[in-house]
């Protein structure tokens, strides 16, 4: 029988397995930020250990970092004791640190591929949930809690049980105004936010093939969102072409891509579960309710109890009450009062790209406010040295600084109660955004559509 | 090393809300401590509280009707979905719950309870709506050697799943570190022979 992508590359990483128990799963590759470490490091501290391999750890501030004026002090006491917790840690274990002000600083899941510091056929942890995003290169990446944090910080170990294994095809060509973040929507819209859960995703099929790694990272990066243990793409050009030359690239590129080339899915592999998909059935998507499987097409109308799929039948109401719209509504026109354009799932150099081609010669609608917040400092120099940035300045927005930002509501930027933001981001969950925020998650198409507007809008109604 | 479990007999606290995520349980404006201590009182701080405000309890949100009270929580499916910030058990936790019950828990959650020593218990959906029937009186038995959940004024039962190395970690109190670093030789026996 043939071996999945997923279990060539788990099989390689298993110390040993416990009888009855978990795998003892060896970690290449550990990240680690300011918010769910700090706990971690109390516990090497108290057990007076070090971390063990600390070459393979790498860290940055991200979640509680501000998006204007890096240079100044972080003025909320309890973030920057984080981040100063994270620079002396690393400091005392030899970790080393992207910190604010490092031109590689960035969200972590942005700036581990970009260094090329994710590869194919590695393992990758972080205690972050969106760890699934680095998938895309075809590795085993996925989120931790913090007492795993410490485990691999002290061991480079995890305990695991291997997960089942499900495959996600998508065949055709994708329509006119649709990207990796409408596939990802329609496919958390079809097997609910927790579809996935207990299993490793693999995504596959022509629709997949065809995207660059940035798109293949954003449909990864949401495999969490569907439940998924993590979420991976074999590799193939597309990857190989987007690591060579990047900083920790490796030496010999030529034998690590021969290996590389080894890790896809035997034809005759097993999956537990398989959905199949036509890219031609997508369009573009939005979300009006409070968990990401709750999609609609931007054209199409919030659910009806009587039309909604089993999953969230129970919740609708509750959501519904607290987005402030109808059953059974359309949700094309509905005005919105922010714009956010970032965070690990959409922040990449391709998405600024994308925004800046749809917004230029256009401009803001007065009555929006509009946070560009690009995933790291590199992306941010780029994005400058393209002139992305003149082009939002003249539509009337800023580029701000590399962050979390607005995606989750621990830093300064957050939703005021009741507005509405359409988020590039991966969860509308009540709150996430700022307590009573309501949140329209969409991809940077439908998103610059809304900076433009004020409303959600349908993009293919423009010129593309 | 956490609290060895063995047995609890409690009443409970039922959460009939569905995909609870992590964000509810504690939201992301409250991860700013470096310790683990003291997250009980913000648990579902934003259902808890109107605008934030520790004065004006929501009425009607379980956690604020002092006829329920316990050492379990009961919440509907798709429970701890979203972020991975551990937080989330260490909130339930400090706040006095040592088992959460409930039809499919989200992994990440499962793994930083169980980390934790509050043990996840996965009913079937019936046994799950049976306790949602059950008034504030009822009181549940979770006995984790046995790997059984009773209803103790009817003794209707139904055994749950758990690996038996967890289980043998959650009766003893040992933690998974205290394992990995016993076994550091292997580690690096794998390290030297890895490709």
């Amino acid at each position: 029988m043939g071996k999945s992508l997923f279990e060539k590359i788990w099989e390689r990483h298993v110390v040993k397995t416990i009888e009855g128990g978990p795998s003892v799963l060896y970690i290449d590759t550990h990240f680690i930020h300011e918010v769910t470490s700090p706990q971690a490091f109390n516990g090497l501290n108290k057990r007076g250990i070090k971390v063990f391999r600390p070459k393979q750890t790498v860290a940055t501030a991200d979640h509680n970092v501000p998006t204007l004026n890096q240079h100044l002090p972080i003025k909320e006491e309890l973030s920057r004791k984080q981040v100063e917790a994270l620079i002396k840690n690393c400091s005392e274990h030899g970790v080393e640190l992207y910190g604010l002000g490092h031109p590689y600083q960035g969200i972590v899941h942005v700036i581990g591929p970009e260094l090329g510091i994710t590869q194919p056929g590695m393992t990758i942890v972080c205690g972050d949930s969106h760890t699934s995003t680095h998938g895309a290169f075809g590795a085993i990446a996925f989120g931790i809690g913090t007492s795993e944090v410490e485990m691999v910080l002290s061991t480079q170990c995890l305990l695991h049980s291997k997960p089942k294994l499900m495959r996600i095809i998508v065949e055709g060509e994708l329509n006119k105004g649709v990207v990796s973040k409408d596939i990802v929507l329609y496919i958390l819209s079809k097997i609910s936010a927790s579809g996935a859960t207990g299993y490793a995703v693999e995504f596959a099929g022509s629709a997949i093939r065809s995207l660059s790694m940035e798109a293949r990272m954003t449909i990864c990066n949401m495999s969490i969102e569907m439940g998924g243990r993590c979420g991976l793409i074999a590799p193939d050009e597309t990857t190989f072409n987007y690591i060579k030359g990047r900083k920790f690239a490796p030496q010999d590129f030529d034998k690590a891509v021969a290996e590389w080339k080894q890790l896809y899915s035997d034809a005759d592999a097993v999956f537990d579960k398989e959905y199949h998909f036509d890219a031609a059935d997508i369009q573009p998507m939005i979300t009006y309710g409070t968990n990401p499987g709750m999609g609609i097409p931007v054209t199409g109308t919030i659910p009806t109890t009587e039309t909604i799929n089993e999953t969230d039948k129970s919740g609708l109401n509750k959501s519904l009450a607290y987005m402030g719209l109808e059953q059974g509504a359309p949700i094309k026109g509905q005005k919105v009062d922010y714009v956010f354009i970032g965070s690990c799932t959409n922040s990449r150099i391709e998405d600024l790209r994308m925004v800046a081609a749809f917004v230029k010669g256009k401009q803001k609608a007065s009555d929006v406010e509009v946070w560009i917040v690009p995933g790291s400092k590199q992306v941010e120099a780029q994005a400058k040295a393209e002139g992305i940035d003149k082009v939002f300045e003249e539509a009337g927005f800023v580029l701000r600084q590399p962050g979390c930002s607005a995606c989750l509501g621990m830093n300064e930027d957050k939703i005021p109660a009741g507005k509405y933001c359409i988020s590039t981001s991966n969860r509308n969950f009540e709150g996430r955004q700022g307590a009573g925020a309501r949140t329209l998650l969409a991809s940077p198409l439908t998103a610059a559509v809304a900076a433009i507007t004020g409303k959600v809008g349908d993009v293919r109604e423009w010129p593309l | 090393m956490a609290k060895a479990f063995t047995t609890i007999s409690s009443r409970f606290v039922p959460l009939n809300i569905e995909n609870v995520d992590t964000d509810q349980i504690i939201p992301a404006r409250f991860l700013k401590a470096t310790t683990r201590d003291g997250f009980g009182k913000n648990l579902f701080r934003d259902w808890r509280y109107e605008n934030d405000d520790e004065t004006k309890p929501k009425a009607d949100f379980i956690l604020n009707q002092p006829q329920y009270s316990g050492e379990i929580l009961v919440a509907a499916k798709n429970f701890g979905c979203g972020s991975s910030r551990e937080h989330a058990a260490w909130s339930i936790q400090d706040y006095g719950f040592n088992v959460v019950v409930s039809s499919f828990f989200a992994d990440i959650f499962k793994n930083n309870a169980l980390n934790n020593g509050v043990l996840p218990v996965t009913v079937s959906e019936p046994f799950l709506q049976n306790l949602f029937s059950l008034g504030n009186e009822a009181t549940l038995t979770v006995n984790l050697e046995a790997q059984t959940i009773t209803i103790d004024a009817t003794g209707e039962s139904e055994s749950f799943e758990i690996n038996a190395y967890k289980k043998t970690c959650m009766i003893n109190g040992y933690d998974d570190i205290d394992y990995l670093l016993s076994i550091k030789e292997d580690i690096i026996n794998y390290e030297n022979s890895a490709p």
